[in-house]
């Protein structure tokens, strides 16, 4: 198992090297650096262009692509990701810490709202196939399946924040919270958590209780699902312990495979919602082009998803004694 | 089979759209000759006919203006929708009504029109970036699962590569390099889907090389490129299909995302992504604007969906309940 893991992880070191080279090229390659989008904001040319040539040198963008990348490489093992080019030049590891929370609170509750209910949602329907239950479960499920998350929230947020006027929709506070009591504070908080945490979930939910419940059906030929009827246990025990058990492997994997998605966050529903969180900060550093910022978020999101991979597998060995990496 | 229906509908509109909308009649007698304007829109939506087939003179002008123009003698055709996508107008946040049948943007452009030639993007999209990926994925993965060793190794490393982008993240970096133009999203967006393909592809090749007809043509002599795309390409491709069919359905999303962010189609070219954008930027001044564009993407991508979801369960019985 050990050795198993350290082999996986020195097999992703290379896959995170090309990773961050081809993410160093594309964004540093790209038309209009910082220094020349900073530049345009001075009106008179002459000056501009004096502000612009200043400014890559600030940047140290007046060197050579292949030696910037290496000093990037140097500064990134001692996990700096450096100064972000924007004309506020705040630490970057700064910048993503105070967006971090926003969306990691989100996505830990819409993770846990969609396991919490796609087990039971996908166990029932599975124990009674094609029962009433099942029917109109998994027709519903199948329809918010095929909305997009960001096709649902503008409806949402037309009927739920402007017709009824019940929910705020832009960002996570109010602009008068300062002025509300704490209880008032923290009932602001949720009601702007209400929407946008809905979106987040359900489609996750759709996909989740389709799948524990087409993994249960699978579990259900097995033989020793048979034997264990033949032998008398009830229904009961014998769809928890038999059969559910056997279907968390595949749900590890797909637990592994969610994980990264926890510090990702989605860059639409969040420039949509005004949500002060990690999608939003890439689609703003890509706008302004501020290159440490990029390559700092790609770089965590590719090896968080290098990490959800690897802990899948892992789990795999915890939840499976018969899976065993020699 | 009604997802089919729907996509088989959704690229008849696409073709069809300049007899669906249109400022121009799709077949008129205008002072004793006779004019089809609207199917000749219909032969420029073909790559390469525009420079083949022109507009005869006064339809051909961006001037003439075909509704003043004609008089109630001239005989003509009109379209269901008299406006074009682009056609602005001083009617602007009119809610659905008999003139306009789902009401008009900020702009007074038809809603009903822009929606119509947003298909075209949706299906062109769906199919150009499929057809990108299909074609990578598929040999990329040919190659990894047939040749094996370390073109195998390769070939799974540079998918890991890939595959460890948010795809999201990928194509936002990327555009952020080149225009934002629908050619650029297709090829992107193509660019970045490919990695299942390859996946699917490289294990039916391996699944399927221990066959004994792949060792009869190895023993007839056939090179490796035959016996890879004539012999188990045909017999890998089923499942294969059913992951283009549901990255047909992502594409579309991805497409209409990245429109609404204002990193694809451009205004004034329609798009379901950037209508809604029109939309979100006016909740409360033009209500009407939403739920045309929702319920487009909505259908597309829920009849992609089953269009798939037939496909696995006719390809693997095994599984359909």
């Amino acid at each position: 198992m050990l050795s198993y893991t350290l082999h996986r992880i020195i097999l992703a070191i290379p896959t995170l090297l090309g990773i961050t080279l081809v993410t160093f090229f594309i964004i540093n390659l790209a038309p209009g650096d910082p220094a020349a989008l900073q530049a345009q904001e001075v009106m008179d040319p002459r000056i501009s262009n004096r502000v612009y040539e200043q400014l890559r040198e600030y940047y140290g963008l007046d060197r050579p692509i292949v030696i910037r990348y290496l000093e990037w490489l140097k500064r990134i093992g001692t996990f700096d990701f450096g100064n972000s080019m924007t004309p506020d030049s705040r630490r970057v590891s700064v910048k993503i810490m105070e967006r971090l929370p926003a969306t990691i609170s989100l996505s830990v509750l819409s993770l846990g709202i969609g396991f919490a209910l796609a087990i039971p949602i996908g166990i029932l329907s599975g124990a009674r196939r094609n029962g009433w239950f099942d029917t109109v479960s998994s027709t519903i499920l199948y329809i918010l399946y095929a909305i997009p998350s960001y096709v649902m929230a503008i409806p949402l947020i037309l009927w739920v924040s402007i017709e009824l006027d019940l929910l705020p929709f832009q960002g996570m506070r109010s602009d008068n919270v300062a002025q509300l009591t704490p209880t008032g504070q923290i009932v602001d908080l949720v009601k702007h958590f209400i929407l946008i945490t809905f979106c987040f979930t359900y489609g996750a939910l759709a996909y989740q209780s389709r799948f524990v419940r087409q993994n249960l059906l699978e579990v259900f030929r097995q033989e020793y699902i048979l034997t264990a009827r033949a032998k008398g246990l009830s229904e009961f025990t014998v769809v928890l312990k038999h059969a559910f058990r056997n279907t968390l492997i595949p749900l590890v994997t797909l637990f592994g495979l969610t994980f990264p998605q926890i510090l990702g966050g989605s860059v639409i529903l969040e420039v949509m919602f005004n949500w002060p969180g990690i999608g939003r900060l890439f689609f703003e550093s890509i706008l302004q082009r501020d290159y440490p910022t990029v390559m700092a978020l790609s770089v965590i999101s590719a090896g968080l998803v290098l990490l959800g991979t690897l802990l899948a597998d892992l789990a795999y060995a915890v939840v499976d004694p018969r899976v065993r990496y020699d | 089979m009604a997802g089919f229906y729907v996509v088989v509908l959704l690229v008849l509109i696409a073709f069809f759209s300049p007899l669906i909308a249109n400022r121009q009649p799709i077949v008129c007698k205008y002072r004793g000759n006779w004019y089809f304007p609207g199917m000749v829109d219909v032969v420029h939506h073909i790559p390469f006919m525009d420079r083949m087939v022109k507009k005869s003179p006064p339809f051909g002008m961006a001037t003439f203006h075909a509704k003043r123009e004609l008089s109630n003698q001239d005989f003509a055709i009109w379209p269901p929708i008299p406006y074009g996508p682009r056609d602005t107008s001083a009617d602007t946040f009119e809610p659905p009504g008999r003139e306009h049948l789902l009401g008009t943007d900020q702009n007074g452009r038809d809603l009903a029109a822009r929606i119509v030639y947003g298909t075209i993007v949706s299906i062109q999209v769906g199919m150009v970036s499929m057809g990108i990926a299909t074609l990578i994925g598929i040999f990329l993965g040919a190659l990894a699962g047939y040749l094996g060793g370390w073109v195998d190794i390769v070939i799974s490393r540079f998918i890991e590569i890939i595959q460890c982008f948010p795809t999201f993240f990928l194509i936002l970096a990327v555009l952020a390099w080149l225009d934002p133009s629908i050619i650029n999203v297709m090829v992107v967006i193509g660019l970045t889907s490919w990695t299942s393909i390859a996946r699917y592809t490289r294990g039916e090749f391996i699944r399927l090389q221990s066959q004994e007809y792949v060792l009869a043509s190895r023993a007839l002599g056939c090179r490796p490129l035959r016996i890879m795309f004539r012999h188990l390409l045909p017999n890998a491709i089923a499942p294969v299909l059913v992951t283009v069919t549901f990255g047909v359905a992502s594409a579309i999303l991805a497409e209409a995302g990245l429109s609404w962010l204002g990193f694809g189609v451009q205004q004034p070219d329609p798009s379901w992504g950037n209508i809604l954008r029109d939309a979100y930027d006016h909740l409360r001044s033009a209500p009407h604007l939403v739920y045309p564009p929702c319920v487009a993407i909505f259908l597309a991508v829920l009849s992609y969906n089953l269009v798939g979801d037939a496909l696995r369960d006719a390809i693997d019985p095994r599984i359909a309940d």
